[in-house]
């Protein structure tokens, strides 16, 4: 979508387009368009490339050492990494808890932990969920009690994303047991390498690791680690919520990847008369998907444009995630029918096997997809909020 | 018309139930598929010992002579345990193809029926699905072609390929099917396992022998009667597997408990499962009325092709619910739901996608 641009907007366009064009090196655009993500040391190596560049941290406010791009601005460099088949920057860092602490960490805590999450040195995951508390996090029953200077962590988290690459953890654990259970929750920040901190892989239907269940046995954290207030750590969820329509209008926006290489599979595959692409069938089937992920752009635009004019843009983010994920979840699927029967081919089993240069890429993009009407608030749950706060029923 | 099994086609299904909870049990699942084809072989030849293997060769092959709605009740037990075992490839489509086709036919269907040999129908092309889209030649009979999809070809012994005596790429006549051996000369096999732990190959044949099925030239017809007769097996296999994925999200919404009750008391989440539940049920109804059709000996090809699109649109759509409802869980390696997924979403794809036989349900009933 290319909404008019003003004179200073196009100019930055063309910097960012050149900044992208000799940035993406080929092999990381076939996974980035299955809408995976990249390994974790390639990753780490993008978001130096751009920290060197002064962009490490887009959606964060100058002092901190962010952009302080204006809502058009970033969506001229979203697009433009879309575009350039550049990935997301992993957004736990940079979206979820960078800035809780800019907000409510301390001074020493924003020193410390800030600039490295810039430039990738720290890569953080969230421990929120577990076993009995996921959609209703509140459920959750970690403890962190203190003792002396430290806090004691003991518990079970589960869904842990990246633990086994992250070097640190931003944890929910009760602190006291009060009547609501929102209350007594706090949030502490906890290196990966604490002794009696045990991480588990959990296998997902796509195969590949992302995912694991953390065992918090007697983890001792200094009381220096917790972040804000004891006990107010729900409350810091709201900037959270906040934040998360930023991750979901970034996502949206590189939804083009994947539909880019929908269609290139459908050129490639040749049927009596022509390729795949060639069927008016298939291609109003793409058009279609297109059409919607265009629309959804325009949602994301909307987003932004709230956000640059300081309003509350109420649930539409929530809009936003359940839109993004429906539309990466028939996208890919529309991929899979795009190879045909060589989405069947998902592992070579012996050498002289080859799979196509998107197999199995495609059909993990597809599996994963599944993945993103559950995570971050299930659809079922963004519903409900936009029932409650949209439509006040 | 008729919709329950008979009290014979209800033992099959039980017998088949309960080999897969003795032996592909979601509990021991992943340690199953760990231990690789040598598990599934000494399944096999469980198999073979309980007359499975041959129950729908024809009784002139040496074999049972099963019709549609046997081979359904057993298929079904498949789909709900997910046994992977390439039952349909090697025991219904491809003896659908090699019947008739000659003595090394008949010896091969007698052997397959006895579990001692396995072979696989490779017929598909760059163009995936159209019977037509065949470019591999026959000189005499030595086949060159590249074949880029065998369903289950992994492990088998002999394939069914299909060649062109005659005619140019998508011409409607001049196909003929072929016995080539998995070790001839000129023949490379490239073997690959799907997400649902099936294995399959793609084969490249240069100067390779084969030996005539049949009569030259006239394979079409042939390869479409097959074809429906595997696809409502697949059939009978997906609504045994989207019922046991609907059973275990009922019995999960029951149990799980989110915000102090059991999720299943959230309306969305019940209205969800009344959606899988009709799925399953119109599924069923479709796959016996399709099964029975073909059993009548002049089958509505039209119905089956329709009853393949409407199922695979359930079956996935199922699953998908199944993964959903379950959460975080329901995409574990661990869970069996994520499993019927995977097995959904590969049902979908084998011997045609679902644009491809709403093509075929077009050009039959407008026929
Ligand atoms: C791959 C993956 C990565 C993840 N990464 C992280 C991570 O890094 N950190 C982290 O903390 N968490 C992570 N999560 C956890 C994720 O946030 C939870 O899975 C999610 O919140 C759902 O919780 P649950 O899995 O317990 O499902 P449940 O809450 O048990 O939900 C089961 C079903 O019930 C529905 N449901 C629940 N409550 C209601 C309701 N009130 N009304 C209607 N329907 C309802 C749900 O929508 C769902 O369909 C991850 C999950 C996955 C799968």
């Amino acid at each position: 979508m290319t909404p008019s641009l003003a004179p200073d907007d196009l100019a930055f366009r063309d910097e960012v387009r050149a900044f992208f064009a000799d940035s993406i090196p080929d092999d990381w655009k076939t996974t980035v368009r299955s809408g995976l993500r990249l390994p974790p040391e390639t990753l780490t190596a993008y978001q130096k490339r751009l920290a060197d560049r002064g962009w490490g941290a887009p959606t964060w406010p100058v002092e901190y050492g962010g952009t302080g791009w204006t809502p058009a601005q970033l969506s001229i460099f979203w697009s433009e990494a879309a575009a350039a088949d550049a990935p997301p920057q992993f957004h736990q860092g940079l979206e979820l808890i960078g800035p809780i602490i800019f907000t409510y960490g301390r001074q020493a805590q924003k020193d410390f932990y800030l600039p490295r999450i810039i430039t990738g040195e720290d890569w953080w995951c969230q421990g929120y969920s577990e076993p009995g508390a996921g959609s209703d996090l509140a459920a959750l029953r970690t403890r962190a009690d203190r003792d002396g200077d430290d806090y004691v962590l003991n518990g079970q988290k589960m869904w842990t994303s990246y633990a086994h690459v992250a070097d640190r953890m931003f944890v929910l654990a009760r602190t006291s047991t009060e009547a609501k259970r929102q209350q007594g929750i706090s949030l502490i920040l906890v290196d990966m390498d604490t002794p009696g901190l045990r991480i588990q892989p959990i296998h997902t239907l796509d195969e590949k690791h992302h995912t694991n269940e953390v065992f918090l046995d007697d983890v001792r954290v200094p009381l220096s680690n917790l972040v804000g207030e004891e006990g107010m750590g729900w409350g810091y969820g709201k900037v959270l919520l906040d934040r998360e329509r930023m991750v979901a209008a970034a996502t949206a926006m590189f939804l083009p990847q994947t539909l880019r290489a929908v269609r290139e599979a459908a050129k490639r595959r040749r049927v009596p008369g022509g390729t795949l692409f060639d069927r008016p069938g298939f291609r109003s089937k793409l058009a279609q998907i297109e059409i919607e992920a265009l629309a959804l752009q325009a949602m994301v635009m909307r987003l932004m444009a709230d956000a640059a004019a300081g309003a509350d843009s109420g649930p539409r983010g929530s809009m936003v995630k359940l839109r993004w994920s429906e539309l990466i979840q028939q996208a890919t699927g529309l991929w899979v029918e795009a190879l045909g029967p060589a989405a069947q081919h998902f592992e070579a089993l012996d050498g002289n096997g080859k799979t196509p240069p998107d197999m199995p890429l495609a059909l993990q993009g597809a599996l994963y997809s599944r993945v993103t009407t559950i995570y971050g608030g299930s659809s079922e749950i963004q519903r409900n909020i936009i029932a409650r706060r949209a439509l006040g029923l | 018309m008729e919709f329950a099994y008979s009290d014979e086609q209800q033992i099959l299904l039980e017998s088949a139930d309960r080999f897969g909870e003795e032996n592909m049990g979601a509990a021991a699942r992943l340690a199953r598929l760990a231990e690789g084809p040598e598990g599934s072989r000494r399944r096999w030849a469980a198999m073979a010992e309980l007359g499975w293997l041959m129950l729908p060769i024809a009784e002139a092959d040496g074999g049972l002579g099963g019709g549609p709605v046997e081979i359904a009740a057993l298929m079904e037990g498949f789909g709900r345990h997910l046994m992977i075992e390439p039952y349909v490839s090697c025991c219904v489509f491809a003896p659908a193809l090699m019947q008739g086709g000659g003595d090394k036919a008949s010896e091969l269907l007698a052997q397959i029926g006895m579990g001692e040999v396995r072979i696989a129908a490779a017929l598909l092309e760059d163009d995936g699905y159209s019977v037509f889209g065949v470019d591999t030649r026959a000189e005499g009979d030595r086949l060159t072609g590249t074949k880029v999809h065998a369903e289950d070809g992994a492990d088998a012994d002999w394939f069914v390929v299909s060649a062109r005596t005659g005619g140019v790429y998508g011409d409607k006549s001049g196909i003929s099917l072929f016995l080539v051996a998995a070790d001839a000369p000129g023949l490379t096999v490239r073997r690959f396992r799907s997400s649902d732990s099936h294995r399959h190959c793609s084969l490249e044949l240069n100067d390779v022998p084969g030996i005539l099925l049949g009569e030259r030239d006239t394979a079409v017809a042939r390869i479409a009667a097959a074809a429906d007769r595997a696809l409502v097996a697949h059939l009978a296999e997906a609504v045994g597997s989207m019922e046991a994925a609907t059973a275990a999200t009922l019995d999960y919404v029951r149990t799980r408990q989110q915000f102090g009750v059991a999720i299943g008391t959230f309306q969305v989440i019940q209205h969800k499962l009344v959606d899988m539940s009709v799925a399953c049920e119109e599924s069923r109804a479709l796959m016996s009325v399709a099964a029975r059709s073909l059993e009548s000996g002049t089958p509505d090809r039209a119905l089956i092709a329709a009853a393949r699109v409407r199922i695979s649109q359930c079956g996935v759509m199922v699953a998908q619910m199944a993964v959903q409802l379950h959460g975080g869980v329901g995409t574990s390696e661990e869970l069996v739901v994520s499993h019927h997924l995977r097995r959904q979403m590969m049902l979908d794809l084998i011997l045609g996608d679902r644009d491809y036989h709403r093509a075929r349900f077009v050009a039959l009933s407008d026929a």
